[in-house]
């Protein structure tokens, strides 16, 4: 996984509540058997005026000018500024690739979806939840400034907008470790291998129906 | 200490810790894993990529279910894109030797609907599966939840799963519900008071005198939609009712295995004064049946409501969401719920599929005929064996003479990945579970109700209150 140091970003606004991941990356395209190529659909439906199918050429769809990704000012955002709740509905890790995908690194709202929130940290998306004042000021803030860009500061769990003001954010110390040093948790999970196999004889002693 | 079922279920996991702070990241046990087509496929790529062996074999139960055809299987699937996700589950299984019922198996079905039907969903497990709706095998006293792929892949490889310990929500209803009135119309009105974010980081316990006269099939529909109430992971504590479903079933313990394994799962729910986090209580005679309007289950009314009124709302972002809501589902503010025409009735999902969902429904039907403005009515059972026994009851007769088409088990319109979809603008009575947009197909429009709500509309062409009908 890439490292998650310090990260400078344009950013854009998805000022509604409630984002799901049905609408972050639509049920058609969840029959990739790959990790990539999720981003030329994300937010497929709102994006784009036409139906999309997988496999279909992003040049020859007719987008959606309202929609906001679409907007000049935001195009090459990487950092998402989003409303309460966003990611919820279905498990599919998918919503987390197609962001990373299309270029966010960070997504920042005032709450997510606990699935969806958990997906994120797997692969070194960082989503970061500040208060509902401080989203309010963000929004205000890169709705009046074409070219808004934020700076996540990981190591001091700080947001610092242009003009010096920091926004702190709390992270777990584990997840924040794993960012910073990109690591595995496959490979940190199996340095313990000895005491799940402990933890496994006991149980099959103790209650070896569930091991039929 | 007394202890909530969740902080047992926990207990009884945990491999690891840092530190015994309830704050810290901890490893945890995973007893069984369930694995469906859409979800694994990268995580099984992976695994192999590192070099990296399957923890536990017989811990593991796939099936496919999101793109299987409900239609007649004997040529398989004609979409190539959907094929190729099947046949690489059975390539998966048939590589490591996994247990999967595949799609021509008597015993294929929604994977929520197999795992407890087989009694691989048993007490005191944690379940996993790469699908938010694994809350509902909580209905059986387990800590159940969804996953994303990474840690499906973790699960394979490890067993293990680094969390940390969820708050934790009594949801208790108490008294007697009325006719009609299903567990369908209880998960509505929870996740309609609480809303979609109520349970984020909790546990739901379910409880009180009308969780424990619920049938496991209705346990199970409540459990399910734990996770539309933002919780992931519901539950209901054992009792007589849990034994007797899980009883001679395939994958339960027989003999003194049985007796001992009862023993132990007497003891799965809590303490009397356990304390809980957050507590909310509902009055079962005043929840009615419900019928969402929007496209967030939480944006739900009775069927004796109206459409609400934006102009009401004096929040402006839910203001604004409530009117992009109305703009999608087509629908003016104060409509009453009842005047609203549906194109398509789906009996179905991992919610509403099991064989008293079904007799629910055929009861409605029973001796009528679906209304001429319906294109058309679908039942499609959760699994293979709720088919077959629906059909040994005569289920199949009846659906079928009321005008509504019998399909073969999958997850069909709930979000429409095979063939089973809305048009753009088709509205929809769908005993499913969720009513975003696109869900059941691109500018389909989703209406979540119970089987027999949903039987109803169909009958009548609109939305009408089931109670009238029985009186």
């Amino acid at each position: 996984m890439e490292k998650f140091t310090t990260f400078t970003g344009l950013v854009a606004p998805m000022d509604r509540a409630n984002v799901d991941t049905d609408a972050i990356i639509p049920k058609q395209f969840l029959k990739s058997i790959k990790r990539s190529g999720f981003g030329k659909n994300l937010f497929d439906e709102w994006r784009y005026l036409d139906h999309g199918e997988p496999g279909m050429d992003p040049a020859v769809r007719q987008p959606n000018t309202d929609f906001v990704l679409n907007q000049t000012r935001y195009q090459g955002a990487r950092i998402l500024l989003a409303r309460a709740n966003f990611g919820c509905g279905s498990s599919r890790e998918h919503a987390p690739w197609a962001l990373q995908d299309y270029g966010f690194r960070v997504i920042i709202a005032p709450s997510f979806a606990d699935i969806f929130f958990n997906n994120c940290f797997k692969i070194g998306l960082l989503p970061i939840i500040l208060d509902v004042s401080a989203m309010d000021c963000l929004f205000g803030a890169v709705k009046s400034t074409e070219g808004y860009r934020l700076t996540v500061d990981l190591q001091q769990q700080t947001v610092i907008t242009p003009n010096g003001s920091t926004y702190r954010f709390d992270i777990d110390p584990f997840r924040k470790h794993c960012l910073v040093d990109g690591l595995d948790e496959i490979g940190l999970t199996l340095q313990y291998a000895e005491k799940i196999k402990q933890f496994e004889q006991q149980r099959r002693a103790e209650q070896p129906w569930l091991f039929r | 200490m007394k202890q909530t079922l969740y902080d047992k279920l926990w207990r009884q996991h945990v491999v690891h810790t840092e530190s015994s702070d309830s704050d810290s990241m901890a490893l945890i046990y995973i007893d069984r894993h369930l694995v469906h087509e859409v979800t694994s496929p990268q995580a099984f790529e992976s695994l192999k990529m590192a070099g990296r062996k399957l923890w536990r074999l017989n811990s593991i139960l796939a099936v496919a279910d999101h793109n299987v055809p409900t239609t007649d299987r004997s040529h398989g699937i004609h979409d190539p894109i959907s094929r190729l996700q099947v046949d690489t589950l059975d390539q998966n299984c048939d590589e490591y030797g996994i247990t999967e019922f595949k799609m021509n198996d008597l015993r294929q079905g929604i994977v929520h609907v197999i795992g407890p039907e087989q009694g691989a969903t048993l007490p005191g497990m944690t379940v996993v599966c790469g699908d938010s709706h694994t809350s509902t095998h909580g209905a059986f006293g387990c800590l159940a939840f969804g996953i994303g792929t990474s840690e499906v892949e973790h699960v394979l490889a490890t067993q293990c799963l680094l969390m940390k310990k969820s708050k934790t929500m009594q949801i208790a209803v108490e008294g007697k519900l009325g006719l009609g009135v299903t567990a369908k119309d209880i998960a509505l009105t929870i996740i309609g008071e609480i809303g979609t974010a109520g349970g984020t980081g909790y546990a739901i316990e379910f409880s009180g005198s009308v969780i424990r006269a619920l049938s496991m099939e209705g346990r199970m529909t409540l459990c399910n939609m734990a996770i539309e109430a933002g919780a992931r992971a519901g539950m209901i504590g054992v009792d007589d009712t849990t034994i007797e479903y899980i009883k001679g079933r395939p994958f339960a313990p027989q003999g003194e295995l049985w007796e001992q394994a009862v023993a132990y799962w007497r003891t799965l729910r809590s303490d009397d004064d356990a304390v809980f986090d957050r507590i909310v209580t509902f009055d079962a005679a005043q929840i009615k049946p419900q019928v969402t309007w929007g496209t967030s289950p939480e944006m739900v009314v009775t069927i004796d409501g109206n459409v609400p009124d934006p102009a009401r709302i004096a929040d402006e972002v839910k203001r604004s969401d409530m009117q992009k809501a109305l703009n999608y589902m087509g629908l003016e503010p104060n409509t009453p719920i009842t005047r609203i025409p549906v194109d398509k009735v789906f009996i179905g999902s991992c919610t509403n599929s099991r064989i008293e969902d079904l007799r629910a429904a055929a009861q409605v039907v029973k001796g009528k005929h679906v209304a001429a403005n319906i294109k058309q009515a679908l039942v499609v059972p959760g699994s293979g064996l709720v088919k077959k026994q629906a059909e040994q009851e005569g289920l199949d007769r009846i659906f079928q003479a009321a005008g509504f088409e019998w399909r073969e088990p999958g997850c069909s319109m709930c979000l429409a990945m095979n063939d089973d979809r809305l048009l753009p603008g088709e509205r929809c009575a769908s005993t499913s579970n969720r009513n975003f947009e696109g869900r059941q197909g691109p500018g389909g429009r989703t209406h979540l109700v119970s089987p027999a709500m949903a039987a109803a509309a169909a009958i009548a062409g609109h939305f009408v209150d089931v109670r009238k009908l029985d009186a």
